[in-house]
């Protein structure tokens, strides 16, 4: 026969001071109190001024303005705009702006920064050299300084239209920009992108054939010449048989301008130049500091199995730079594109110039439309960094089996 | 039996190394190996060549060789006066450098900014090098002492009380919010369904700003009869010191050990009399400079350094907060940390700018400075903080469980044994910190602040110096101030890391 253990006494007391006032007990829960009371009484007397300083200043809260015609013109947009629009088309066109350029400097920003990167690991003592000064000078200095060096400087010593600067006469580069050739969609667009996606669809298929062969049966299978078919050569059979998808239109000077061709609004090459060599700085010694936290074993070790250099680089040596650099490399993209929002030092139309600048002077709303602007930036790094525990959950996961 | 020293040759020293072939090292050496091993890094290191020949002569050629040294106005920097092709026009930030670096700050009155620069690098030079000691009295000056001076210096202006007034009033104010927020619950009951709810709680509140009303009557009833007096200034600082120092005395042990702390008050208090004796504070002290007037080199510093100033205590409470074990602080550290490092800083000024106004009452006029400092503030107190955070984690557990088996409070736990420690374990950090703060405070010129950009940016507007090369000069000469700035306190940061590193290195 056995003897049940004795149960603990209920402890309703114990357990009360627990959930109310977590590990620290009854103290925690009067500083919880005393806390939550200082927080009141701020968020009543900001209420508070708030409301009598907007009825002072006869300013109507509330996100009824959207609805309001804008009235005023935006010198970029991607999406159709014009003066009677409303608010919330000013909101979205500075979005897409914000977008625009955050992606196209993230892009060079990446091909910039694991240029310089390279360079200074090279062994050749110049080009590392080259490399750190680059470093040093573009980081030393405020990104407002570059943004505005590269406008207020650069851009505006170039000639007129007339005299543009040509590159191999497809890019013209002028005080008004810079001029590059327009695509023009042809019939032979649909039926091009059509192969090309059933190309990846079946390239994809086929590397997870060849995966499970692989890991299965043991049996490896050569398949990149049918991906590169796939990819390559079903487009390829579509613009024989459909016509090109795309037109170039290269732009031409008359008169005193050009035409044909799609202008660059200078702000927006100030800025992307601006940005992208500025965070490229930044992304070069993360991509340094990844590659060099490699421990030298790991490609010793990979020769000695038998591997090939090229092989060891891929399946040893990045995968674990990558576990390093990805996470400082996605908040310098997050950096970038808050950085984005000093387009409103030189006019380019991004959200903050457009939306929290024009638009605030414009309505008065200030309370509205800069918790909008910094909900948006909010949104994004919430969700950069959301994602960015998710892929380090995933690693310390994959390190742990 | 074989006896070697009788052997022809016996060598009886080891033989000396030979010198490495002439090829690998040296200059030539170098040349070979590093630069001109392969055919790959043969043309790598043409490349290299005709880049830097590409920028660095240019470079040279812009701010020495063609450069215009001397001139009254833009004639001189254009081509047709030189006979040249024109470089840099140095006469133009000659002209335009007082602007630069005090903006538009009275003539007169300049000695007080150079006053102010001398005092800070006065307490901040010791505070940087390591070997000097007396770091605890020095960064209190620093931190404490000096930004007050500096306001009342850069400032003007001067008091009309001291510490007795100054709390009767906060006091005061806080009474007559808490009276108003009841007042407005119990107006608000009678148009409200749920009435018993709201009417109790403006009724508490009313009755508890009563009882602060009583409460504090003693202290506004002393500040009235000080007001009344013939030196204010003077009455109110006596009396604060005796308050002070009396509760110092007894919190520091009474008779037993509170000693150190009293005459520590005292002398403190000493301090703060000579200071404003000094500066004549009590008479009103120097002409009042507007801040609109402020600008260049003086608003960057003014900025960095408050920013940095009044960060530290924000980073170390937000990081306490975040790893505080009381649910609602910790959310709300977490919560104020991650929205303030979310959004960009540009938007954190316009936020200061546009919106706080409206979150005062309205007959506090909030300085266009002011805001942008609580801006900065707010912003880097959030970066400080997760700084700071990562100096608290690196200190062994051990420690706190240490200090807690001595008896120690959680305060005396946490000011005397881990932050000295994480403090210090985050120096680099922080100077990381004040380099990005630096360079940030150039996007106040956004808000209609005149710093060095800002200065810079508003000269090229002037038709007196307008030629093609203002600009280039003008971005040159504050590149330059920048890059001296930044690059010395990264320097500064590595010398810091390797000697907290010390001790790991093989």
């Amino acid at each position: 026969m056995s003897i049940a253990p004795r149960k603990p006494p209920l402890q309703f007391a114990l357990r009360l001071k627990r959930a109310l006032g977590g590990k620290t007990g009854w103290n925690g829960l009067a500083a919880q109190i005393a806390f939550a009371a200082i927080l009141a009484w701020i968020a009543y007397e900001i209420v508070a001024n708030a409301r009598t300083n907007l009825e002072t200043q006869h300013i109507a809260s509330g996100f009824g303005f959207l609805n309001y015609n804008a009235g005023f013109d935006v010198n970029q947009s991607l999406i159709a705009y014009n003066n009677s629009d409303t608010y919330w088309r000013v909101f979205f066109v500075g979005l897409l702006n914000t977008i625009l350029v955050s992606v196209i400097g993230i892009v060079f920003a990446t091909v910039i920064g694991f240029i310089v990167a390279l360079c200074r690991l090279s062994p050749n003592w110049l080009l590392s050299r080259i490399g750190g000064i680059y470093v040093e000078i573009i980081r030393n200095l405020p990104v407002l300084f570059q943004i505005l060096f590269w406008y207020l400087a650069v851009l505006a010593a170039l000639p007129a239209p007339r005299q543009s600067i040509s590159i191999f006469n497809t890019f013209f580069l002028n005080n008004r920009g810079l001029v590059v050739p327009q695509l023009v969609t042809e019939p032979g667009l649909y039926p091009f992108i059509a192969a090309l996606a059933v190309g990846i669809v079946l390239a994809l298929g086929l590397r997870r054939y060849a995966r499970r062969a692989l890991f299965q049966r043991g049996q490896m299978i050569r398949i990149w010449p049918y991906v590169l078919g796939c990819l390559v050569g079903l487009p390829l059979v579509s613009m024989l048989i459909f016509g090109a998808p795309l037109k170039f239109e290269l732009p031409q000077l008359k008169g005193f301008n050009f035409a044909g061709g799609a202008r660059i609004i200078p702000e927006f090459v100030a800025l992307t130049v601006a940005l992208s060599t500025y965070t490229a700085a930044f992304i070069a010694e993360i991509v340094r500091a990844g590659v060099m936290s490699v421990h030298r074993g790991q490609m010793e070790a990979g020769s000695s199995l038998g591997l090939s250099r090229a092989a060891t680089l891929r399946l040893i040596v990045v995968p674990q730079a990558m576990r390093v650099i990805v996470p400082p490399l996605t908040s310098q993209y997050l950096n970038l594109t808050k950085n984005s929002s000093l387009a409103v030092a030189i006019g380019y139309p991004d959200l903050v110039s457009v939306f929290a600048g024009t638009a605030v002077s414009q309505t008065g709303q200030a309370i509205e439309i800069i918790a909008m602007t910094m909900g948006v930036y909010l949104l994004l790094s919430l969700t950069t960094s959301a994602l960015m525990s998710v892929y380090g959950w995933r690693i310390n996961r994959s390190m742990a089996a | 039996m074989n006896d070697l020293s009788a052997s022809p040759f016996v060598r009886q020293d080891l033989v000396a190394e030979r010198a490495a072939p002439a090829t690998t090292t040296g200059f030539i050496g170098f040349l070979r190996m590093r630069l001109l091993n392969s055919p790959g890094n043969i043309l790598l290191t043409t490349l290299g060549l005709l880049l830097a020949w590409y920028i660095v002569v240019p470079t040279i050629k812009f701010l020495l060789v063609d450069a215009v040294w001397t001139g009254s106005d833009r004639t001189a920097c254009l081509a047709e006066k030189a006979g040249h092709g024109v470089g840099a026009c140095w006469p133009y930030i000659e002209a335009k450098l007082t602007q630069l670096i005090y903006g538009f700050y009275p003539e007169a009155q300049r000695w007080r900014v150079n006053l102010t620069y001398g005092l800070g690098a006065a307490l901040l030079l010791p505070l940087l090098m390591p070997r000097l000691p007396a770091k605890g009295l020095n960064s209190g000056l620093f931190f404490f002492a000096f930004p007050v001076v500096a306001f009342f210096l850069l400032h003007g202006g001067g008091i009309a009380g001291f510490g007795v007034s100054w709390t009767a009033s906060l006091l005061q104010l806080f009474e007559q919010s808490i009276g108003g927020a009841g007042d407005l619950l119990v107006n608000l009951s009678k148009s409200s369904a749920i009435a018993p709810l709201p009417w109790a709680l403006g009724k508490v509140l009313v009755l508890v700003g009563f009882l602060i009303h009583w409460l504090i009557f003693p202290l506004t009833g002393l500040r009235d009869q000080l007001q009344l007096s013939s030196v204010p200034v003077w009455g109110d600082f006596l009396v604060t010191a005796v308050i002070v120092s009396a509760v110092l005395f007894v919190l520091g042990g009474g008779m037993r050990s509170g000693r150190r702390a009293l005459i520590a008050s005292l002398l403190t208090f000493a301090g703060i009399a000579a200071g404003i004796k000094l500066m004549g504070l009590d008479r009103g002290g120097f002409p009042i400079v507007d801040t609109r007037l402020w600008g260049g080199l003086l608003v960057t510093l003014v900025i960095a350094i408050t920013g940095i100033v009044a960060s530290m205590p924000i980073g170390i409470a937000l990081a306490l907060g975040r790893r505080s074990s009381i649910p609602l602080i910790r959310i709300f550290s977490i919560a104020f940390i991650e929205f303030w490092r979310g959004v960009p800083l540009i938007t954190v000024l316009f936020f200061a700018t546009y919106m706080l106004p409206l979150f005062v009452p309205g007959n506090f006029a909030v300085d266009g400075l002011l805001r942008a400092l609580i801006g900065v503030a707010i912003f880097t107190g959030a970066y400080m903080a997760e700084v700071i955070r990562g100096g608290l984690a690196a200190v062994a557990r051990g420690q706190a469980e240490a200090a807690s088996a001595l008896g120690l409070s959680w305060w005396k736990t946490t000011s005397l044994i881990v932050l000295p420690q994480a403090l210090r374990y985050v120096i680099p950090g922080i100077v990381n910190s004040f380099i990005s703060l630096f360079k940030d405070t150039s996007l106040v010129s956004i808000v209609a602040l005149f710093d060095l950009l800002g200065s810079l940016r508003a000269s090229f507007s002037d038709p007196n110096w307008s030629t093609p090369t203002t600009a280039f000069t003008g971005f040159a000469f504050a590149g330059m101030i920048y890059f001296v700035f930044c690059f010395g306190m990264s320097r500064y940061s590595l010398f810091v890391e390797n000697r907290l590193n010390a001790h790991r290195r093989h």
